[in-house]
C-alpha cells in the first residue's frame, strides 16, 4: 500500500473508532480491506482509496471501520474478573443497593456477547441471594454486525468450549444443529445498543459497574484518557470499573485507582472504596 | 507433579492430548481402552483423566462408572474428550460423574480452559 493511502486509512480509523494503526501493521489493512473493496465493487484497494479522498459513502466508512476491529473474546475471559465480580462487587452491591434493589452494569465493548452473557449467567446462578432484585446489563459495541451476533446468542462448538463450564452449557444453552443457542432467560437480561466510545456517554445514564475490557489497548493515550474520564462521570462514588489484563490507568488518568488485592478492578480516587476498601467488608458469596 | 491418564483408542489423539497435558505441566500415562485405563488406575490413581467415549473392549462411560466405585476413585477429575457432541451424551457423562466435557476437535486453548473450569489448573492471565 502506498504511503499516502496508508495515511487516508490511518486518519479515518483514528477519527471514527480511535483505532491506532501503525505503518508496520499496514499488511492488516490489505488483508482486511480487500474484501470490503470487493463488496463495494472497487477494482482494488487503490480504487477504494481514491474514493475515500472524496466524500465517501457512510456505509463504506462503516464497513472499513468494522473490518478493522478485533472482536476476539470468550466466555469468562481470564476468569479472575468474574470471580471478583461475584466475590466482591455483588456482595457490596447487595448491601449498598438494598433499598433500591437495582444494579446497572455496562459492558462497553461487548463484541459478540460472551462478556455480558457470562455476567448474566453469574447473576442468575446467584439469584437466590437477591430475590426481587433487578440487575440490568447494557452491552454496547461499535460494530453492528457483531452486535447482531450477540443478540442472536448463537455460538459455535468452539466458542462454547472456551471458558464456559459444562454445567452452565447444560443449564443455559440449547443445541441448534452444530451450534448452541443461549437461553431466552439469559438473553433478555442483556440490552444491546450500538455505541461508539468516542461519542459523549451521558445519554447512556448512570452505572454501578462498568466493564471496559480489551478495547483501550487499541487507542492512543488522549483517547484512553477521554474514555476513562467519561466513564468516571457515569459511576457513583462506590462504583467499579473493570479493565482488560493488558490495560491500566497508570499514567493516563488519576480519576481511577486499582482496587487493592484485585487485578483489573478499578475504583474512583477519593470515592467510597478509596476511603473504606470494599474488599475488607464484603463477604464472599458461595459458588 | 500432577499426573494425567490419557484414554483413547487412537494413537494420534493420545499423542496430541499427551503433548498438551505435558505442556500444561502434567506427567502422562496412556491407555487405549477402558479396561486398560481401569488397570492403570488400580496400579496408581491419576489426578486427571482425559477420556474418550467410544473405544473397544470397554467404553469411556463404562470405565467412568467403574472408576467412581473404586477405592479413591472419586479422586481423579475426569474430562471427557469425545466426538459425541449432543446434550444427551453430555448429560449422561455428567450424571456418571464426569467433571468436564470436551467436544472434539480440541486444541490447547480448550483443554487449558476446561482444566481451569474443573479446578485442575490455575488461570493464567492472557
Ligand atoms: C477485543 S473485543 C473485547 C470484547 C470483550 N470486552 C472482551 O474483553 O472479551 C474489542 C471490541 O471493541 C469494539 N470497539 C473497538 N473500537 C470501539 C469504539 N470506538 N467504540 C466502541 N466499541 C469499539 C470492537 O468492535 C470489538 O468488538
Amino acid at each position: 500500500m502506498k504511503l499516502q493511502d496508508f495515511d487516508v486509512y490511518k486518519d479515518l480509523l483514528m477519527k471514527k473508532s480511535g483505532l491506532v494503526i501503525t505503518q508496520d501493521k499496514s499488511y492488516l489493512l490489505d488483508s482486511r480491506l480487500t474484501p470490503v473493496a470487493k463488496k463495494w465493487n472497487f477494482a482494488n484497494l487503490d480504487a477504494m482509496s481514491v474514493a475515500l479522498r472524496g466524500i465517501p459513502d457512510q456505509g463504506l466508512v462503516r464497513d472499513i471501520v468494522e473490518a478493522m476491529t478485533t472482536n476476539e473474546t470468550s466466555f469468562f475471559r481470564d476468569q479472575k474478573p468474574f470471580d471478583q465480580f461475584k466475590q466482591t462487587i455483588l456482595p457490596h452491591m447487595l448491601k449498598a443497593r438494598a433499598s433500591v434493589r437495582k444494579v446497572r452494569v455496562w459492558c462497553a465493548a461487548s463484541s459478540s456477547g460472551q462478556e455480558p452473557y457470562s455476567l448474566s449467567m453469574l447473576v442468575k446462578e446467584n439469584q437466590a441471594l437477591m430475590p426481587g432484585w433487578s440487575v440490568e446489563f447494557l452491552a454496547t459495541d461499535l460494530s453492528e454486525d457483531i452486535l447482531a451476533q450477540a443478540r442472536g446468542g448463537l455460538y459455535s462448538q468452539f466458542e462454547v468450549q472456551r471458558g464456559l463450564p459444562i454445567n452452565l452449557l447444560m443449564k443455559y444453552f440449547r443445541q441448534e444443529g452444530e451450534k448452541w443457542r443461549i437461553s431466552e432467560d439469559i438473553r433478555k437480561m442483556v440490552k444491546y445498543e450500538t455505541f461508539n466510545l468516542l461519542d459523549p456517554m451521558t445519554r447512556l445514564g448512570k452505572f454501578d459497574v462498568i466493564f471496559c475490557r480489551n478495547v483501550l489497548i487499541y487507542f492512543d493515550e488522549p483517547t484512553k484518557r477521554r474514555v476513562l474520564e467519561g466513564m468516571a462521570a457515569l459511576l457513583p462514588p462506590d462504583g467499579f470499573l473493570f479493565l482488560g489484563g493488558a490495560e491500566t490507568v497508570f499514567g493516563i488518568t488519576e480519576r481511577f485507582k486499582p482496587m487493592e488485592n484485585t487485578r483489573g478492578v478499578y475504583i474512583l480516587s477519593g470515592g467510597a472504596h478509596d476511603r473504606a476498601p470494599a474488599s475488607a467488608v464484603a463477604q464472599p458469596v458461595g459458588r | 507433579m500432577k499426573s494425567c491418564l490419557v484414554v483413547d483408542d487412537s494413537r494420534v489423539v493420545r499423542k496430541v492430548a499427551r503433548r498438551i497435558a505435558e505442556e500444561l505441566g502434567f506427567s502422562c500415562e496412556e491407555a487405549e481402552d477402558g479396561q486398560k485405563a481401569y488397570e492403570s488406575c488400580q496400579a496408581s490413581m491419576p489426578d486427571v483423566i482425559m477420556l474418550d467415549w467410544n473405544m473397544p473392549v470397554m467404553s469411556g462411560i463404562e470405565f467412568l462408572e467403574k472408576l467412581r466405585q473404586m477405592e479413591n476413585g472419586d479422586h481423579p477429575k475426569v474430562v471427557f474428550c469425545t466426538t459425541e457432541n449432543d446434550m444427551a451424551h453430555i448429560q449422561r457423562a455428567i450424571m456418571a460423574g464426569a467433571n468436564e466435557y470436551i467436544m472434539k476437535p480440541f486444541d490447547r486453548d480448550i483443554v487449558e480452559s476446561k482444566f481451569v473450569q474443573a479446578g485442575i489448573l490455575e488461570q493464567t492471565v492472557s
